[in-house]
Parts: structure tokens; sequence; C-alpha cells
């Protein structure tokens, strides 16, 4: 009976132990301030990191923890930066308001692609993403009397943050914001994938025909992680806009949406932290390269993909968890034999 | 306006069979062993610049280049199947994707410190130069030329494919691999002569297709988009499905284009969005 | 230890307040340009001609000494050009923003330039407002109004009553084909019909047959450079058009030095506008153009000029401030400067702070063997002609 009760705890705990707060994760949480006293040029750049760790997040929780693969995710960041950047043209530049209604249209325009989405797998769905997102760039291009077209959108002009913080050269009100909004936005996806609907996502992945025949609505699992999904890219992208007071075609383009799934598979995706520590080294290593030869930074990044891609599977966090996991059960695996049976 | 008209889907139909001929191989290696090649194109470029180097540097006939673009991008496939790609085949679609993109990044980048990032003028020899005139209508030599190399391609594949014992081999791998190999065909030997194979139809593609679009190191993300549409809408592992789409893709983009250019850049996206809602395994594809 | 303390807050002081001393004898020049990616060749070439023309007249101007601080952005991306305006503005404390070759990036770095009132120098971007979003900017490169506009009424002066106009659907081809049909309407002439054909677009048969059928005696065209221009070109030999009987006009990018390699013969008779050919017949051309294959195995093209040019403002500016190189000081002495340049004789004009320049009408034809654009007419101090109007 007690042996039972044993094992139920057990199971019970193993699921419960990942929700509580590792010191390494407050220790990096706390480490993200550094920036304002040791790096304070930097902050510009600090912003931009946090931005596309909230974007990388974003991709994470259908690509990592779904399965869902898509080449057009930048379609809602850039939805995202263009309606933040249009609400403020046009005289409402208060940007935590603008943030949120840009990130509403966001989601619902995720919403109604999700439809779509949940239809599909494998080739079908990579090829239908990236056509929906090469279809969008293209519409915005000839709709240039909205979107400024290729040369962006000029007469961006936003107002001080809570009505005292104005955006400044140095970039430190950016990096408030921006790391503001990725900690927030990051203690609710936290709690989402802890959450039963969080595992029954990781279901979904790992075996998409048996979780309906368990009880599942995967497609409804699917719809609404896509929109919570675009939601935050949408935040990420509006971020951008009001920090950098521009937006360009380059928001929704293919390039992006690429680059945010390399920087997502370098730090491992199905990983909380995957997303953020990806951005932060592709880029940090970016900027310090731009100086030195960028024309071959395609060859160094490439390099380091095949290198991620055949030696780390899981990529770097992955690679970390699975070293640290050796070292902790050679450890424990010695003090467990001085312990009676 | 008849002549008009001919002359516009001659064209389309010329710019499908470089398609053809680029996303054939392409489409072979994905049906029979599932593998996500995005580096193809990076072979297709390779070729292309194998033949620019022997026209420019070594003053060669373009019609021998071509052979030789086929081997060198065959070769090169070889060694790459055997160093990187033979390590993912059970691996996740999404790892195999990022690893050729690594690849095409670093093909990328080595074209550029090679050749410099301009693009590589190459001259025809005259007789491939011009248009000749049939029916009132203006037929570019080059683009016959095209059309018939591609034809004559389809012809020796669909051949050897029906009537050679390697062509049971691989209609076999493709239908059911396992039971191909229950049979005693070895899989994967005949995969490696495919993919062989097929990178070197890329290759030929990229060096044919230097006088019509022109060769720069952004070639090998550039055509991609492209060969991915004709290959998910054609269906994978299907010879015909490719010629289909290539030649359905071709004449409706510039047919749309000469009828109505508002939508010039968006058709092809709406074809194949709306073909891979209908159908999403292709229009051959199997299941 | 609280005397060891003291001492390093001294030594710390010190050093704070004596390095304006020493930056005061400097004067930082930061360079942004697309070093990698796409237009990594336009970067290349305007690089090397702002390397040239500091090896021919020293570093050291007006008693400070240049300091370059190169940054790249990668291609169009003007949330990371603005970034790395702010950190050269902030980080590396730089008097000078200069370079830009792409629109995007210069109106993003401009914000910078009118908060920190730096002075900006733009070597490439094209479109007309650029000068406009900061009061600090020059630029010594071309507008599109500039050529496009004074091509429409030379085309419809030299005996061309109907066009048709294609261009490539994004910023530029769209300023190339109003500028166009403006200055060609406003002569006289009758615009038959128009189309717009996407970026990345591989294949040019459909939209040439358009203009064929349309029948107009000229046709203009815009293609951004790369190879592009070469494919348009050899379509439209393919489709037939004779440039005898209908002229074929385009901006100097169609016939640059690799699209006419390239296309060959299909290319003789295209009728170009542009501010600048490395053939063009001068002194200081061919000297400049000498030197350069001297050093860099290449010819120079309109990249090149800009940075030269921009370079040249760079320096007789601050020669004017006698070493001064704030903004307002620097904007002040930029504003009229007149010089001979490599290209023709240009000038800064003092109200928009854009260039006036002799602009070229040229046609493809065999010299020598080779393909060329020679020259055969000009018209001289042509200021952009959209700020014109918008004084107005």
């Amino acid at each position: 009976m007690s042996a039972a009760l044993e094992g139920l705890a057990e199971r019970y705990l193993h699921l419960e132990r990942p929700t509580r707060w590792r010191k390494s994760e407050i220790a990096f949480w706390i480490a993200t301030l550094l920036p304002f006293f040791l790096f304070e040029s930097y902050l510009s750049l600090a912003s931009q990191v946090a931005i596309t760790a909230l974007f990388a997040l974003s991709l994470d929780l259908i690509l990592g923890y779904a399965g869902i693969v898509s080449l057009g995710h930048a379609a809602f960041f850039g939805l995202g930066a263009y309606a933040a950047g249009l609400i403020a043209k046009h005289g409402w530049g208060e940007p935590l308001s603008g943030l949120v209604m840009a990130a509403a249209l966001a989601g619902v325009v995720g919403y109604a692609a999700s439809f779509i989405i949940a239809r599909f797998r494998h080739l079908a769905l990579i090829m239908i993403t990236l056509g929906l997102g090469l279809l969008l760039y293209e519409a915005a291009n000839s709709a240039s009397w909205l979107t400024g077209g290729a040369d962006g959108l000029q007469g961006v002009r936003m107002w001080p943050l809570l009505g005292y913080f104005k955006f400044d050269l140095f970039g430190f009100t950016a990096y408030t914001y921006s790391l503001a909004v990725l900690f927030l936005v990051f203690l609710v996806a936290r709690r989402l994938i802890h959450s039963p609907f969080g595992l029954s996502l990781r279901g979904i992945r790992e075996n998409p025909v048996r979780m309906p025949a368990i009880g599942a609505p995967s497609h409804a699992h699917i719809r609404k992680i896509y929109s919570i999904s675009a939601v935050m890219a949408g935040m990420a992208g509006a971020l951008l806009a009001q920090t950098t007071s521009t937006v360009s075609l380059e928001a929704l383009g293919f390039q992006r949406s690429a680059d945010v799934l390399v920087i997502l598979i370098l730090g491992g995706a199905g990983r909380l932290y995957g997303g953020i520590l990806g951005a932060i080294i592709y880029m940090v290593a970016r900027d310090q390269f731009s100086g030195v030869n960028p024309q071959y930074w395609y060859f160094w990044i490439g390099l380091l993909l095949i290198a991620v891609v055949t030696l780390l599977p899981n990529g770097i966090l992955g690679g970390l968890a699975q070293w640290t996991s050796r070292w902790s059960s050679r450890w424990s695996s010695s003090s467990r034999r001085g312990t009676p049976p | 306006m008849l002549a008009s008209l001919v002359g516009v889907l001659f064209d389309g139909f010329a710019y499908g069979m470089l398609l053809f001929v680029l996303s054939v191989g392409l489409s072979v290696t994905l049906g029979m062993m599932n593998f996500v090649n995005l580096a193809h194109c990076s072979f297709a470029m390779l070729g292309g610049y194998i033949a620019v180097t022997l026209m420019n540097a070594l003053a060669w006939p373009f019609f021998a280049t071509l052979p030789v673009a086929f081997v060198a991008a065959a070769a090169a496939s070889v060694v790459l199947e055997r160093a990187l790609y033979r390590r993912l085949y059970r691996a996740s679609d999404l790892d195999q994707c990022l690893l050729t993109i690594g690849i095409v990044f670093v093909s990328i980048a080595s074209a550029a410190y090679i050749y410099g990032t301009i693009q590589q003028p190459v001259q025809m020899p005259p007789y491939l130069r011009g248009s000749v005139v049939f029916l009132g209508v203006n037929f570019a030599v080059y683009r016959l030329f095209l059309v018939g190399t591609a034809l004559a391609i389809t012809f020796v594949l669909v051949a050897s494919l029906e009537y050679t014992r390697f062509g049971a081999q691989v209609r076999a791998a493709v239908d059911n691999q396992r039971m191909a190999r229950g049979l005693g065909i070895n899989v994967q030997r005949t995969f490696a002569i495919t993919f062989a194979l097929g990178s070197g139809l890329a290759g030929l593609g990229g060096a044919l297709a230097i006088e019509m679009v022109g060769l720069d190191p952004g070639f090998a993300f550039s055509f991609l988009i492209y060969v991915l549409i004709v290959v998910s809408v054609g269906g994978l592992g299907s010879i015909g499905g490719s010629f289909a789409a290539a030649s359905l893709l071709g004449i409706s983009d510039v047919a749309g284009k000469y009828y109505v250019p508002q939508l010039g850049a968006f058709l092809i996206y709406l074809v194949m969005v709306g073909l891979l809602m209908w159908r999403p395994a292709g229009l051959f594809g199997k299941r | 230890m609280r005397n060891v303390l003291r001492g390093l807050g001294g030594l710390a002081a010190a050093l704070l307040v004596a390095s304006p001393v020493f930056a005061q004898n400097t004067v930082k020049i930061g360079l942004i340009l697309p070093y990698s990616g796409q237009f990594a060749d336009t970067a290349t070439q305007m690089d090397n001609a702002i390397k040239l023309y500091v090896k021919q007249h020293g570093d050291t101007v007006a008693g400070k000494k240049l300091e370059f601080i190169r940054k790249d952005t990668g291609g169009i991306a003007p949330d990371v050009a603005k970034r790395l305006a702010q950190e050269l503005v902030v980080r590396d404390k730089v008097d000078i923003l200069a370079g830009f070759v792409l629109t995007p990036n210069a109106l993003a770095a401009s914000d910078v330039s009118t908060e920190a009132k730096k002075f900006m120098v733009i070597m490439n971007a094209a479109t007309a407002i650029v000068t406009t979003k900061s009061p600090y900017s020059a630029r010594t490169s071309v507008t599109i109004p500039q050529l496009n506009e004074t091509f429409g009424a030379w085309a419809y002066k030299s005996g061309i009553k109907t066009a048709y106009t294609m261009v490539s659907d994004y910023g530029p081809g769209h300023d190339a084909e109003g500028a166009f049909q403006r200055g060609f309407k406003e002569a006289g002439g009758q615009i038959t019909g128009s189309v717009r054909y996407p970026v990345a677009n591989p294949d040019f048969s459909a939209f040439v047959q358009r203009a064929k059928d349309a029948n107009a005696q000229g046709i203009f065209v815009f293609v951004p450079g790369g190879v592009q221009p070469a494919a348009l070109a050899k379509a439209l030999a393919e489709r037939g058009i004779d440039p005898k009987k209908t002229k074929i006009l385009g901006q100097g990018e169609l016939t640059d030095a690799g699209a006419l390699k390239s296309m060959g013969d299909s290319g003789l008779g295209i009728i170009t506008v542009f501010h600048y050919d490395p053939n063009h017949k001068s002194k200081l051309n061919e000297t400049f153009v000498k030197a350069y294959v001297g050093d860099y195995k290449r010819t120079p093209d309109f990249f090149s000029i800009g940075g030269y040019d921009g370079m040249h403002l760079i320096y007789e500016a601050l020669k004017k401030t006698g070493g001064k190189a704030d903004g307002d000081s620097l904007i002040a002495a930029a504003k009229g400067m007149k010089w001979e340049s490599p290209r023709g004789p240009i000038s800064i004009d003092p109200e928009t702070r854009d260039i006036v320049q002799t602009v070229y009408i040229r046609r493809v034809e065999k010299v020598g063997g080779e393909l060329q654009n020679v020259e055969f007419d000009k018209i001289e101090n042509v200021k952009d002609p959209v700020k014109e109007r918008m004084k107005k």
C-alpha cells in the first residue's frame, strides 16, 4: 500500500520538480541586469538581443514543444512591428498600449492561420508556412502606401515610456523595456509549459495520432499554442519597432524566419532557455564579427550549424544537460552505493 | 496576339524545363530516403561555377563543360554523403534541414571568397545566341536548346527507370524500402548512386542556368525556393510529378505575369499554397 | 589602503580629464556599409575608393589625424544600421558618420545624426528624401529623380514621342518610374503603358512581350544591379526588339561593365542616363581610374566615385573649419562647396545639402572590339527636382 503511494508521490515530484526555480535560473536573470553596470555602451545591442530572445521563445513554443516546423514565423513578428509602427505614426505614440494592440492583431491573424496550420504536417506544412510568409512579404511590398515599401516606415515617433522615460540614444529605456517584457512573457511561457496543456503538447509532438485516441483534442491544442506563439512574436516585433522607431520589410522576411530557426537550434529547441541562450550567442558573436571579417560570417555560422547538428543534436543546452546529467549520475551512483538497500 | 501568346508560353515552358532539371534529383532522393537535402542547389551552383571557370579561364567550349559540371557535382555529393549525410538518415526532418542549410551557408561563403560576389559573365557560342522566327513567333535559340536537353534527359531517366535492372531497384526502394531490403536489394548502395546522379543533374542544371538567369553566390539560396516548390507540388519520388509541376509552374508563372502583371510575384506562391492545401502529398505523390 | 584608493581615483580622474585632450587631435569617422551579404561588392568598391583617397592625400587634415571605424550592416537592416550608428556615437565617440549604400539604412541612421548633431555623408543611397531626414547630412552620390526626370525630358526632345515603362516593383523602381514619366509627360510625351515586375524575377519574357505589344517608340527600363540587367537585355533581344527601331532607355546600372560582358552584342544601341562612367574622358578621371586599377586590379564604378567624392567633401570641410569636427561647423562648411571630380564638376546645394552635378546620356557602342558606354550628350548643373518642388 505504502509502496503504491510512494510510486505516486515520486511521479508527482517528477512532474513538479521542473517548476521550482533552480539557482542557475535565478543567477541567470540577475545576470541580465549586468549590462546596466558593466556594458553601458552595449545597451542597444542588449535590447535587440532581448527582442530576438523573445521571438525565439515564441518559436520554441510551437517548434520545440508542439513539433510544428514553421519557416514563416517572421510574419507575426513583422505584423506586430508594422502595427506598432503605424499606430505610433498616426498619432498614438504611447508604448505600452501600442504594444498590447499590436500583439492582439498578431494574435488574431495567428488564430486565423492556425486553422490551416493544424491540418498539415511534414513537408507540406513547411512549404505552406514558407509560402504564406512570402505572400505576406510581397503584399507588404506592394502596399507601399501603407508600409513605406522598401524604404521602410517613416515618421514613427514614440512618446516617453510611462510618461517619463524617453527612448534615448544610449538605449537605457529600450533595454529596460525589452527586458521587462521578456521576463514577464517568459514567466507566462514557463507556467504554460509545466501545465497539463504543456504536457499534452509534448505528446502531440511525439505522436500526433495517439493523442486524440487518448482524448486530447490535438487540433484545438495546436490552434491554441499557435495563437499564443503569434501573440508573443507580435510583441517582439512591436518592441523592435518602438525601440528603434523604424520598421522595414526585413521584419517580415524569410531571412528573419531562417535566422530565428538557426538561433533556436543552436541554443536547443524544446528547452525554455534554448532560444534565449541561442539569441545571446548568435547576436553577440555577429556584433563582434562585424568589425573583424564580416564577409565570412556565413561560413562560420554554417560550420557551427553542421557541428551542432552532427555532434550536439539537442543544441548547446542539450549538450550541457547531457554532460551535467552524466556527471550527476556518476556522483549519485557512487553515493548510493554507500546507502543500505 | 496568338503569336505573342505562343511565344510567352514557350518561354514559360523552357523556364519550367530548367526548373525540372534542377529539381528532379531532389524529388527522387526525397521520395526514396526521405532525406531533406536543402543543399541540392549548392550542387547546382558548383556545376555552374565549374562551367564558368572552364569557359573563362581555360577557354573550353560550352558543350564540353556540361559533362564536367555533371561529374563534379556528382563527385562532391558522394564525398558529402559519406562524410556527413550518412550519420543523419534516421534523424528528424528538422535536423536534416539544418545540416544541409549549414552546408548551403558554407558553400555561399566559399563561392563569395573564391569568385567574389559579382555576377559571372559568360559568352555563349554564337550558334546558341539570338532567336529564330518560326510561323511568325520568335523562339530564342538557347531556350530551344534547353527544352531539347531537358526532354532528352527525361527520356533517358524514364527509360532507365522502366527498362533497366537498376531502375527497377530504384522503384522498389522508393515504394517500400523495408520490403526491398528484405528481397536482397542493397538499398544503401542504390541510394548512394541515385543521390550522386540526382546531384549531378543539379550540377548540369546549374551550368545550363547561367545563360538564362545568371550566376552569383546567392544562387544556392535563391533557386532553392523554386526547387522546393516544384518538388512539393509535384510529389516526392516522382519524375513525372516533377515534370508536370515544373511545366505547370513555369507556364503559369509566365502566363500570369503576361496577363495579370499586378499579381506577378504572388502567383507562384498562391499556386503552391493552393495546390498543397488541396493535395498535401503533391500532385503525383504517394499516399 | 585608503591612500592606494585615493591615488587610483586621482589617476582615473586625470585620465578622464586628459582623454578629451587626446581625442581632440583625432577626427573619428564611422563607416556604415554592407560589408557582408548580397551587397558586399558595393561596399568593397566604396571602401577601396575611400582608402585610395586617404592614400593619395594623407591621413592628416588641418592638423587632425583621421581614424576610421568600420561597421557592417549585413545588407538592408535599418534597425541594425541605427544601432550601429548609436554605438559609433556613444561607444566610439565618432565625429562623422559616413558610407550608406542602402536607403533604408541611411534613413534610420539619420535619426541618430539629428539627435547627436553629427555630420553625416551619404555616399550612395539614391532616394530623394534621404537628405531631408537630418539637417547635418550631405550627399555625394546621385538621386534617382535627378537622373530620370532629366532623362524623360531629354527623351522627348530627342524625338521619342511615345514610351512604355518597365520597372522593378520596389522603392527605387517606383521612384524611377515616377521620375521618368513625369519628365517625359511634362516635355510633351505620351506614356502608352507601364508594368512592374517583382524584385526577385528570373524571367523577363512575359514583361518584354507586353512592352512589345504596346508598340511605343521607346521602352524605359529599370532593374537593380546584379544578374538582372544582362537577363533583361537578352530577353529584349530574344523577343525581337530592335534597338534601331525601338529605343531602349535605362538607368546606368543596366549597362555597367559586368552586365555588358554578359549580355554581349544584345546590348548594342541601349541608351542610358548616369552620372559617372569609368571611360569618361577627362584627365582627372584617367588619373583616378589608373590609380584605382593599379591598387585594386578592378575598374572603379559609381559606388567608388561616391566614396571618393565623399572623402573629398570631408577633407575640404575640415580644412575650411580649421579642424573643428562638430556637426554645425562641418555642415556649414559643406554647404555650397564646389569642386572638380573625376566625374565632372559637382557641388553641394546650400539649401538642400544634396549633390548638384552633370547628367550624361550615353549609348552602348563597340569601341576597339569592346562594348562601352559612350557619352554623346549631357545636361549640366542638375539639381534634385523633387526637393526643388518641395521648396515651392
